[in-house]
């Protein structure tokens, strides 16, 4: 499994991009830094807030660290020697000290040999005004867009003038955009109607909840009776703002809704995948299907369990190591069990029973019963941030693009190699391939491994989304039987299209009716569709299907 | 060659011992539990009564599903579904039993509801009250839900996996329903703490053994009526449409109103083992109606020896009895052997443990 791999090194590398860069100072003075930081240990709040104006106007490398540490209660002095460093978190004993300068660790060291600077109100507000107004001018997009966003939330005059001298500098887009939507926040208790109207004219490309929420205010009415707004043709031009802003956040709640949709279909569909193959190819209720994902999705948690501190290389390792702890598994009981069972599809369905009961209480006995957490590594966790309105979090991401990866595989594997050839040789005309001198049996033992394994990549997918337990394969079972089903059986584009249509009915249909209910009404749906065709939505034509 | 003779032959000397056995329960099991006293070595505990009592539905269950997939090779996963439905039925009619001696002691609506703040009963709680009409949902319930399922199903012919597959969302389908508050059957915890049935309390060891010795009349019935089911004529279409559905089809025979009404009866029996089942366990909820479930009871039938009848219930009081020993002796071994069970079974004795002790139906 190499492609996998490498799409996530290409999104590690594209996250690396964008993750905030510590600052480099021009030119650092740590010793008048130390001194201006060293009398914060005895000033008074207003001569705090001083020290801190001067700390800001400094240009050292540190300064957002050390004035964010302050504003988070976490910048401490050593009684001994009267120096000054950060902690790593307030509630650690023994505390994690960190040096100020270097901003590396210095040790930990007990609670009690330490002080506290301390702060209060009017100083932690002033303090994350400086932080926001020094980051406003950071060299990094993301950490200028924070801190447009952290001193919107004042807009005072003063507040106001720092962002419009920004923007007469801004050269990013976003960032511009983003100055301009809370210069014209700002604008609209101006006393102007005109600027007013052009206010809500820029506010109106805006997506926001609290841009919708503000404009939406204009239209209320005062207890006197006028409208918080005087100007009839402002309070015009924020209605129709308002419905402009409504319709697209709706647009772009459908897309997300669409996309939870086609993640949770995706799911289906890679579970569906090994389905398709034993059961549609082979022809083989392989009830044990379920297990091999959960061994998938153990496997995924040893491999972790024996390298800790590499996240994110464990889950890449994972894949082919499921791949073939799944795989093997299945050769093996093709070799021991199925094998003598072909032809007789319900009798396999009892004896894979059989092989589910003895896998779970595998698992059971050596993991015990409890659920295993599998850890997310950081470039899965958090949510890409596209506009307002439309967030798409990066596990659901990335489980789409992984099944598609898996399933292009597969469709290659089928169509394009001689293993493949021979799968589908035997699956239509066993004696002929025979006949041509196509090994059938050996044939027979790689699709089952073929399935299985992908069931164990399925089982390393379901890790990084719910819990691992014994459990884990039967919650998915009867979903991935009736996708395999929906979409025909032995058809790998049906399978795909069923497990993404039912992904995508169950998410538009769950804000109206509930997750259950939705659920309910997607598989009575499937029920009734199985009746008008009963093969499936692309069902295998020609006399060898009337056989199965 | 179809040669009558020898299967009836054959039948009948599985019935005698089968029926000649369940009367021997019927007897000896209360006569066990009521004559001696509790501290000699031959009494038989309230508990074991339940077990006992447990078997015999889940061999009504078992039957019910030989009768479709031996028979006619329809392989239902979700007869679970009609199980509980008849369950339900007889819950239903508990909990009215109930009356004011529940939690909150409202007169007419059972705890749950009152729990959930409803005002009134829902209009399908009523006549709940009257057992006739709750005896007669037991079996119209599932029945119905039979008819309308199979009529759907057979007649635009879905068959083998296609129809055990959506005969398994069937029942994955009414488990999240009835696991709804406001489906209206308490949700989670359905129905519990039931006080009596027809006046006589639940709790006592004499109720315990009339409903058992009611068990087991009513699986010696369904026995018979299937018996009869499949030695007369009907039977022989039914085999024929499990052996060659097409061909039947082109003699003539309506193919799909055999196997919905076979559909339909199997679903009342099911039901009916459910209604006597509820009682004498004193729960029913939700996850009776699990997936997992019917695929069980599948397997008691193929590891009893499936076309037989009396093999499909010998094989659901053996795992059962299997699977409450070794629970109870080997928590950690149980799931081992029951699963090494269903593998041995189905490599070594592809007729079932009835299949080692009767000679191989030459039918088949």
């Amino acid at each position: 499994m190499k492609d996998p791999s490498w799409g996530g090194l290409c999104l590690l590398v594209l996250l690396a991009l964008g993750t905030p860069v510590p600052l480099r100072a021009q030119s650092p003075n740590d010793a008048s830094f130390l001194s201006t930081l060293g009398e914060l240990r005895e000033a008074t709040y207003s001569d705090k807030a001083a020290i801190v104006r001067r700390l800001s106007q400094s240009g050292h490398s540190s300064v957002r660290a050390v004035l964010t540490a302050l504003m988070d209660d976490r910048l401490y002095f050593r009684n001994s020697d009267q120096k000054i460093f950060i902690v790593k978190a307030a509630d650690d004993d023994p505390l994690n000290l960190i040096d100020p300068l270097s901003l590396k660790s210095a040790g930990p060291a007990a609670a009690d040999g330490l002080t506290k600077i301390g702060t209060n109100n009017a100083l932690r507000r002033e303090v994350r005004e400086t932080v926001a107004r020094f980051a406003l001018s950071s060299p990094d997009v993301a950490v200028r867009l924070d801190a447009v966003r952290e001193i919107s939330r004042l807009l005072d005059e003063a507040n106001v003038a720092l962002l419009r001298e920004r923007l007469r500098v801004e050269t990013n887009s976003s960032v511009r955009k983003e100055i301009a939507t809370s210069l014209a926040m700002a604008e609209l208790d101006g006393p102007d109607p005109r600027a007013r109207l052009k206010a809500v004219d820029t506010l109106r490309q805006s997506l926001g909840q609290d841009v919708r929420n503000r404009l939406a205010l204009l239209l209320d009415k005062n207890p006197d009776g006028g409208f918080v707004e005087s100007d009839e043709k402002v309070r015009r031009a924020a209605a129709a703002a308002v419905a402009t802003i409504d319709g697209w956040r709706a647009f772009y709640s459908g897309i997300q809704t669409l996309f939870f949709g086609l993640s949770l279909g995706s799911v289906l569909v890679l579970i569906a995948i090994g389905l398709a193959i034993t059961f549609g190819v082979m022809g083989v209720i392989n009830m044990a299907h379920g297990e091999l994902m959960m061994l998938g999705a153990y496997t995924t948690y040893g491999v972790q369990a024996l390298m800790p501190g590499h996240v994110g290389a464990s889950i890449l390792l994972a894949i082919p190591a499921a791949f073939i702890v799944a795989g093997l598994t299945g050769v093996a009981m093709e070799r021991t069990i199925i094998q003598h069972l072909y032809g007789r599809p319900l009798e396999t369905l009892l004896a894979t029973f059989g092989v589910s009961l003895i896998l779970q209480q595998s698992v059971r006995s050596i993991f015990t019963a409890l659920n295993r957490s599998v850890v997310t590594p950081d470039w899965m966790s958090g949510s890409l941030r596209l506009n307002d309105a439309l967030e798409i979090t990066y596990n659901h991401l990335y489980v789409v693009i992984f099944t598609l990866i898996v399933f292009f595989l597969i469709l290659v594997i089928f169509k394009r190699t001689r293993i493949g050839l021979e799968i589908r040789a035997v699956s239509q005309n066993r004696a002929m391939a025979k006949a041509m001198g196509i090994r059938t049996e050996w044939v027979d033992a790689m699709t089952f491994g073929l399935g299985s394994g992908i069931a164990g990549v399925a089982g390393v997918a379901l890790s990084q989304l719910t819990n691992v337990g014994p459990n884990l394969g039967q919650s998915y079972i009867v979903d991935s039987f009736l996708v395999v089903v929906f979409g025909g059986v032995g058809n790998l584009w049906g399978s795909l299209l069923g497990g993404m249509g039912m992904g995508i009915a169950n998410k538009l249909l769950e804000p109206y009716a509930g997750a259950v209910l939705a659920k309910i009404f997607v598989l009575v749906a499937l029920i009734l569709f199985i009746q008008v065709r009963p093969r499936g939505l692309f069902p295998q034509a020609g006399r060898a299907a009337e056989d199965k | 060659m179809l040669r009558p003779g020898n299967w009836i032959a054959a039948g009948d000397r599985g019935s005698a011992w089968f029926l000649g056995v369940l009367a021997l329960v019927a007897v000896a099991v209360p006569i066990l539990n009521l004559v001696p006293p509790p501290s000699s070595a031959l009494h038989l505990s309230t508990y074991g009564i339940t077990l006992i009592g447990k078997y015999l539905c889940f061999g009504m269950l078992a039957l019910s599903l030989d009768l479709i997939w031996g028979y006619c090779g329809i392989l239902s996963l979700g007869h679970a579904a009609f199980f509980s439905l008849g369950g339900y039925a007889m819950g239903m009619y508990l909990m009215r039993q109930i009356g004011p001696r529940g939690v909150y002691g409202d007169p007419v609506l059972p705890d749950f509801m009152v729990f959930l703040n409803w005002k009134s009963l829902p209009w399908f709680w009523y006549g709940f009250n009257h057992f006739p009409i709750a005896l007669l949902m037991m079996g119209l319930a599932p029945g119905l839900l039979g008819l309308v399922f199979g009529w759907f199903a057979f007649r635009s012919r879905v068959t083998g996996v296609y129809f055990s597959i959506i005969t398994q969302a069937l029942t994955y389908a009414l488990m999240l329903a009835f696991f709804r508050n406001d489906m209206g059957f308490g949700g989670n915890n359905g129905f519990t703490d039931f006080k009596d049935i027809l006046g006589f309390d639940l709790h006592s060891d004499k109720t315990r053994v009339v409903l058992l010795a009611v068990t087991a009349a009513a699986l010696a019935a369904s026995y018979m009526a299937c018996r009869l089911i499949v030695e007369s004529r009907a039977g022989r279409v039914l085999r024929a449409i499990r052996d060659a559905e097409s061909r039947t089809r082109f003699l003539g025979y309506p193919v799909e109103s055999f196997k919905l009404w076979l559909f339909v009866f199997s679903a009342v029996i099911a039901g009916i083992a459910g209604a006597l089942y509820v009682p004498q366990i004193g729960i029913i909820n939700p996850s009776e109606f699990a997936p997992i479930n019917s695929i069980e009871a599948v397997i008691w039938v193929a590891v009893g020896g499936r076309g037989t009848l009396y093999g499909a219930i010998a094989g659901a009081v053996l795992v059962n009895y299997a699977k409450t020993y070794l629970t109870g002796a080997f928590p950690e071994v149980w799931l081992y052997a029951l699963g090494a069970l269903f593998v041995l079974v189905t490599l070594f004795l592809p007729r079932g443990i009835i299949g080692l002790v009767t000679a191989p139906d030459k039918d088949k």
